[in-house]
């Protein structure tokens, strides 16, 4: 019955090929790879193929799909659906993701595994429905009140796309906590070929289940590394779980105690294992004076840049974050002692290069390119960044960005 | 002395259905929301439900505490949310009873898309809403069903917007069972209540109850067991009444009852119906 406790993939839902997809539709392939069968979404562009490439497959995997009134709901749903054993998701772009803000933050506070795709496009407000963009970044970890801590993973291409939501589902589960895939329009658009390997091969991390006698099951009684054990609806628990800071019992308690007792193993739970769950791509970093830090769309562009200067003789190198929350602060810390420069860009005018400014600790020069400007494929200004860079002959105060 | 002590170690009625180690609970004396959670256990008694298999959601709010109280898989979720997150655990468990229990802000203001959606798709599950008029988890701020001309904090000169008919707004949005009781009709809510769990699709009760710390004293109405006294005394049995009228005006009588009980088929009946009936995948547009 309770197929999520199983370490392999259910092989009902793996499509077992090389297919010719997009971004948005490895990404359904990877969610019901993963053993997800609740979507609960709102329609937005460019985020709709998702649904629509579920709902094709709904019926021979067995899942559920609904499109809800608004992503307030749509996130709700999912996070109801996941107490009840069900693994879950939703996807949605920028201005669904500012409404979802208010139910990652009760996915943090209930500690609900389940999964967000937020295919990025250009903003504030209601921006340009098709263009990409990497505008989120900074909400995705600061979006919601209060102290937390979250993991977001970015996508480059259709394959990662499939792949990195496995991982989503995989990471949700074992940290329980929210997960986000910051997508963008161009991934999501991008069609290109994705092997699904056979299901034995895909790696699934089950439900951290309660297995002790049922009266002495405490919601939010935590193991070593800060985890809870979950249980779920309808298995005879009948346990209480609230929004308001609580007890191991699940009971609210308004004290200042009990919210140290509740919310810091919120942030502990993810910081104090920063290093199993950060995963970066490191090319030609060994030698490299100048390393381009990109991630999502930007990574594809950053390796042309960096095998262009390769050419003209710059000793360049690429650091891809795969997870972009939690910073790899620790690495690009590592880096900064033995390079003269990170050079960051991002569609978007500058949100995680604060994030590698404030890694470098004043070691190596940080270069914002405000990518996409002529067009997210085209890795001119990069390239200008990289040989301007080179000429620079100490360290500046802050983030330079050429004109 | 004695019969006090046994009284004491006696095992509350209740007690299957409560969590007794919450008590006592945050509501006023004279408050109608501890009637209403009596009528709902009450209800699964006399149903004898298995009572693993019942889920009990609410948002905000004073009613809103009502799922920390009942020993159920009961979730406190955000504000005006309940239905939304309810929808989730119905669709990922269709065995759940699905019960949502809040107050008339959380569901019918803030909450009140959710409501008209969860009504309109005819999703499975019960909305107990207490409707006591007033913000009162708050202090006392004007409700979109304080009545006309009604004093709260936010309208010191008497409230100018004109209430929302909760049965009427579930009617039009399409629930399949609607009913009304003030919380002394315990018997009646409670019938109410057995008859709306035994119902396959959206189902709404309005329970009116009053706010003796906030909508009474404002109003200057007495302490809560008058308001009891009075809503009760005040309401008239109308059933099958048209939902229409049904509007509440400030201190007039109320028409109770039972308005609405039909058949429509529930989500996910058309849902699953759909793939029955799906043979090579969902309908593609013509190609040209």
């Amino acid at each position: 019955m309770k197929t999520k406790t199983k370490m392999r993939a259910e092989p009902k839902g793996v499509l077992t090929e090389t297919h010719n997809l997009n971004g948005n539709q490895a990404c359904a392939e990877g969610a019901l790879s993963a053993g997800c069968r609740f979507l609960g979404a709102y329609p937005i562009v460019p985020a709709l193929e998702v649904c629509e490439r579920f709902l094709e497959r709904a019926k021979e995997v067995g899942a559920t799909f609904i499109q809800m009134e608004d992503e307030i709901s749509a996130l709700a749903a999912v996070l109801g659906a996941s107490w009840t054993g069900t693994k879950s998701m939703t996807v949605t772009s920028g201005p669904g993701f500012s409404l979802m803000m208010e139910h990652l933050g009760l996915g943090v506070m209930l500690e609900t595994p389940c999964v967000i795709v937020d295919i990025q496009r250009a903003g504030p407000a209601i921006g340009i429905p098709t263009l990409p963009s990497q505008g989120d970044m900074m909400q995705a970890r600061w979006g919601s009140h209060g102290d937390y801590e979250i993991i977001a993973l970015s996508p480059s291409s259709p394959q990662e796309m499939f792949d990195f939501t496995i991982k989503a589902f995989n990471l949700s589960e074992r940290y329980r906590v929210p997960v986000t895939v910051m997508s963008d329009g161009y991934v999501a658009h991008l069609r290109e070929r994705v092997a699904i390997p056979p299901a034995g091969e895909i790696k699934i991390e089950p439900r951290r289940y309660y297995k002790g006698p049922k009266d002495k099951y405490l919601p939010f009684q935590r193991d070593e590394d800060f985890v809870p054990r979950m249980v779920d609806i309808g298995d005879g628990y009948r346990f209480h779980v609230t929004g308001l800071t609580h007890d191991e019992r699940g009971y609210p308690i308004m004290n200042e105690e009990c919210q140290e007792f509740n919310v810091h193993p919120l942030v502990r739970k993810i910081r104090n294992y920063v290093d199993e769950i950060i995963e970066v791509q490191e090319i030609e970093t060994e030698d490299a004076e100048i390393i381009i830090v990109s991630y999502g769309a930007t990574s594809r562009v950053a390796l042309r840049a960096m095998e262009q200067a390769r050419k003209s003789g710059i000793k360049a190198g690429s650091l891809k974050l795969v997870t972009v929350w939690p910073f790899p602060e620790k690495r690009v810390a590592e880096l900064a002692k033995k390079v003269k420069a990170f050079v960051v860009p991002e569609i978007n005018c500058g949100q995680i290069v604060f994030e590698v400014e404030r890694g470098s600790y004043g070691n190596a020069n940080v270069i914002f390119v405000p990518h996409g400007e002529n067009g997210v494929d085209n890795p001119d200004g990069l390239l200008s960044a990289i040989e301007q860079v080179t000429k620079e002959r100490k360290v500046k105060e802050g983030i330079i960005e050429y004109k | 002395m004695e019969a006090l002590k046994t009284l004491q170690e006696e095992i509350h009625p209740m007690e299957d259905v409560l969590r007794m180690d919450r008590m006592p609970h945050i509501w006023c004396p004279g408050c109608g929301i501890g009637l209403a959670v009596t009528a709902l256990s009450a209800a699964l008694e006399k149903l004898e439900m298995d009572l693993n298999k019942v889920s009990i959601i609410s948002g905000i709010g004073c009613t809103g505490r009502a799922a920390g109280y009942v020993k159920l898989d009961s979730f406190h979720t955000t504000h005006g949310r309940a239905i939304a997150f309810a929808t989730g655990i119905k669709l990922g468990n269709p065995e759940m009873k699905v019960v949502v229990f809040s107050g008339d802000g959380d569901l019918i203001s803030i909450g009140g898309n959710h409501f008209i959606h969860a009504a309109r798709r005819n999703i499975d599950m019960l909305v107990i809403c207490v409707n006591n008029f007033i913000y009162a988890m708050t202090g006392g701020q004007v409700a979109p069903t304080t009545p006309l001309s009604a004093y709260a904090t936010t309208s010191p000169y008497g409230c100018v917007e004109p209430p929302f008919n909760i049965p009427y707004i579930a009617d039009s949005s399409g629930a399949v069972y609607v009913a009304r009781w003030t919380a002394l009709h315990i018997r009646r809510l409670t019938n109410s209540m057995v008859e709306a769990l035994n119902k396959r699709g959206f189902s709404v009760i309005e329970v009116i109850s009053p706010c003796a710390m906030y909508y009474s004293r404002i109003n200057r109405l007495g302490d809560g067991l008058d308001m009891m006294k009075f809503y009760h005394d005040n309401s008239e049995i109308r059933h099958w009444e048209d939902t229409k009228n049904l509007d509440i005006a400030f201190q007039t009588p109320i028409v109770v009852g039972k308005f609405v009980d039909r058949e429509r088929p529930t989500y996910m009946e058309s849902y699953n119906k759909w793939l029955s009936e799906m043979k090579n995948g969902p309908r593609k547009p013509n190609k040209k």
